[in-house]
């Protein structure tokens, strides 16, 4: 597979403020890849300096093998879904998607054939000469989408394109966002603070902090295996533990109970065990624990029902623990003030290295 | 089920405790509050612009006497006759090209300076704008006043050019010194309205038609300028109307020989005492005007 985009020691700084710090990324073609972190993490800068809308202090960004990091936006063979989606108030839909063909001076009757394939494609065809404001908020975010692809970019740039549609309407667009880019072929970069969306939809995910890219992954991989505690914490829910390593297999809790962990750390060296919460399973204290299973005592103080899950934080020697059990007919409920033990399998925890 | 079940007791009990009545006067006293809001401009309005612009319109089909006194009596259009004569048509097209070119000087001056204003950090945004609005803290005359020295025969302008080794430049009692005049005036007034026009500009818009392959003027006349317009034919109503009418300017800057319509007004008040072809001119600027006003809202609207 060819890189479709390379960032090689990409630097970005605005002033005093390094927003982007010596990032190394390569994007493979027809990939879904996403750029996930809190606001003010880089990833919008990263994403503009792609899209050509700033440029990097320093470093090099090839699109397709052709360096591009100091080329004007409408000289680079992406288009970005902006997260305000931007569409030009004066025009209409056809006008707005048709923009790029016309701008490229494509032929007039190739331009309206590719508006109305595309129009089609995003199911707006009926609405071609309304003007933007007569849509509604999904219906804008569809022409965004419409407007970049007609022009069959290389790249698509999505800057949180969903970030203004309510929750069922954004999990929608995600699988149709999904699909659509399957069936297109075009490589995705997409920028997001939403985790689900992220897991939801990426082939692979970057995960940014501070304007360094910190760990690339699969969605599962991510989730699994954190390398840093910045990224367990940033995804999902998850139980942070501090321990040190025994050995290569092994590390030792405060309590003084080893468990089985593999980590590459030094022996002696203070680690984190990270465990998500639904990893935990709950355990009246005169249970056995099936053998090989980790475990500790502790006392229930806290229950939401969530509808399908119930969130318990049990208290523990290891400090406050979350655990997610599922709402199902053999699945023991717990009172608050009632004692339990906390119990998981090896393969559960991740060793994190401080 | 039956087809017409009995009346639910508690709809019963809901209609007996509607009263339409209360509703009603809600709604009335909150209209009467929003006359009572209004009154006072109503007030000013009627005695100050209303009853003064009848009196003109009906002055304007006066009789003058052989003294000068306006008689309200043997109504006649004669007034309006005499606007097509050709001296009075030679003024109006002088008033006119000049009002048009300080409109599009003061446009094509203003135009880069609200850009780059809008696109400031707002502090800078601020600082700026209060620079524009400057020359309003001291009085209007007094800076056209200044022109006049500037201008002079003696100004700083002919010192200049004549130490720079061209033969003097004096504009002073020329259309040139009224057209200097009147753009520095009514600058203002077109720079504000095109900063706020811009300042609301949503940039993103500019880096979609960037991204979507336009380059920068193209950026600029595709998207910037359409969504500017509003501020472009606000300012250019600003500076263009009174401009046309203007009177200070061009009687401190311009000559005996450059008579524009406002002068002509005043003096057919003053020196002719010939009350009714003065408001019988005074109405046909105003007509003009208002269609102009209108025929620009209507393109303007239509482009957008």
């Amino acid at each position: 597979m060819t890189d479709s985009v390379k960032l090689t020691g990409v630097t970005k700084r605005f002033g005093d403020v390094l927003a982007v710090d010596d990032l190394h990324l390569n994007v493979a073609d027809g990939e879904f890849f996403s750029l996930l972190g809190p606001s003010g993490c880089g990833k919008t800068t990263t994403l503009r300096m792609i899209a050509g809308f700033e440029f990097p202090t320093s470093g090099s960004l090839t699109i397709r093998g052709q360096e591009m990091a100091l080329n004007p936006p409408n000289e680079r063979p992406v288009n970005t879904v902006f997260q305000s989606y931007a569409l030009f108030p004066h025009m209409t839909i056809e006008e707005n998607v048709g923009f790029g063909l016309r701008m490229k001076k494509v032929a007039p009757a190739d331009i309206a054939q590719r508006v109305k394939r595309t129009l089609d494609m995003v199911q707006l065809s009926h609405r071609a000469s309304a003007s933007p404001s007569q849509l509604s908020g999904g219906q804008q975010q569809r022409v965004a989408l419409a407007r970049a692809l007609v022009n069959e970019p290389q790249v698509l740039l999505l800057d949180e394109p969903l970030g203004a549609l309510d929750l069922k309407l954004r999990q929608a667009m995600q699988l149709e966002l999904k699909d659509l880019q399957q069936r297109v072929g075009i490589t995705f970069i997409y920028v997001t603070h939403d985790q689900d969306e992220a897991l939801t939809m990426s082939d692979r995910i970057g995960v940014m902090s501070d304007g360094k890219l910190l760990q690339v992954g699969g969605p599962q991989d991510i989730y699994e295996h954190p390398r840093s505690r910045f990224v367990a914490d940033f995804i999902g829910e998850i139980n942070l533990m501090p321990a040190v390593a025994v050995d290569r297999d092994s590390v030792k809790l405060l309590d003084g109970q080893v468990l089985m962990a593999p980590h590459d750390a030094p022996a002696g060296r203070s680690v984190t065990v990270a465990i998500r919460p639904e990893r935990f399973t709950l355990f009246r204290p005169d249970a056995e624990i099936p053998s090989g299973r980790s475990s500790i005592a502790g006392k229930v103080i806290r229950r939401i029902y969530h509808g399908d899950v119930f969130l318990y934080d049990v208290d523990t020697a290891e400090g406050l623990l979350e655990v997610k059990e599922e709402n199902r007919p053999n699945v023991e409920v717990f009172e608050i003030d009632s004692q339990v033990v906390v119990s998981w399998s090896p393969s559960a925890a991740t060793v994190i290295e401080d | 089920m039956s087809e017409h079940p009995l009346p639910d007791p508690a709809d019963t009990i809901a209609e007996m405790l509607h009263q339409p009545e209360l509703e009603s006067d809600a709604v009335r006293s909150e209209s009467r509050r929003g006359v009572l809001i209004a009154l006072p401009s109503w007030i000013y309005l009627t005695l100050f612009f209303a009853i003064p612009l009848l009196i003109v319109v009906v002055y304007s089909f006066a009789t003058r006497s052989s003294t000068g006194l306006t008689r309200l009596t043997g109504w006649n259009i004669e007034s309006y006759k005499r606007l097509f004569d050709p001296l009075v048509a030679e003024i109006a097209f002088r008033s006119i090209v000049l009002a048009v070119a300080t409109t599009l000087i003061c446009l094509a001056v203003s135009y880069p300076f609200a850009y780059y204003i809008a696109t400031r950090t707002p502090k800078w945004r601020n600082l700026l704008i209060v620079l524009v609005l400057i020359p309003f803290w001291s009085n209007f005359l007094v800076r056209t006043y200044a022109w006049r020295i500037i201008l002079g025969s003696d100004g700083p302008l002919a010192q200049i050019t004549e130490w720079m080794g061209f033969e003097p430049v004096r504009l002073l009692f020329t259309n040139s010194a009224v057209l200097i005049g009147l753009v520095y005036g009514y600058l203002p007034f077109m720079v504000l309205p095109l900063y706020a026009a811009l300042e609301r500009m949503d940039w993103s818009l500019v880096e979609a038609a960037r991204d979507l392959y336009a380059d920068g003027w193209t950026a600029f006349r595709k998207v910037t300028w359409p969504l500017s317009r509003p501020g472009v034919i606000a300012g250019s109503i600003l500076v263009f109307i009174p401009s046309l009418g203007a009177y200070v300017t061009p009687a401190l800057l311009g000559g005996a020989k450059t008579t524009l319509l406002g002068d002509y007004i005043v003096s057919q008040f003053l020196a002719a005492r010939n009350q009714p072809f003065g408001s019988a001119l005074s109405v046909a600027v105003m007509v003009v005007m208002l269609g102009a006003v209108v025929v620009y809202f209507r393109s303007g609207a239509k482009n957008l």
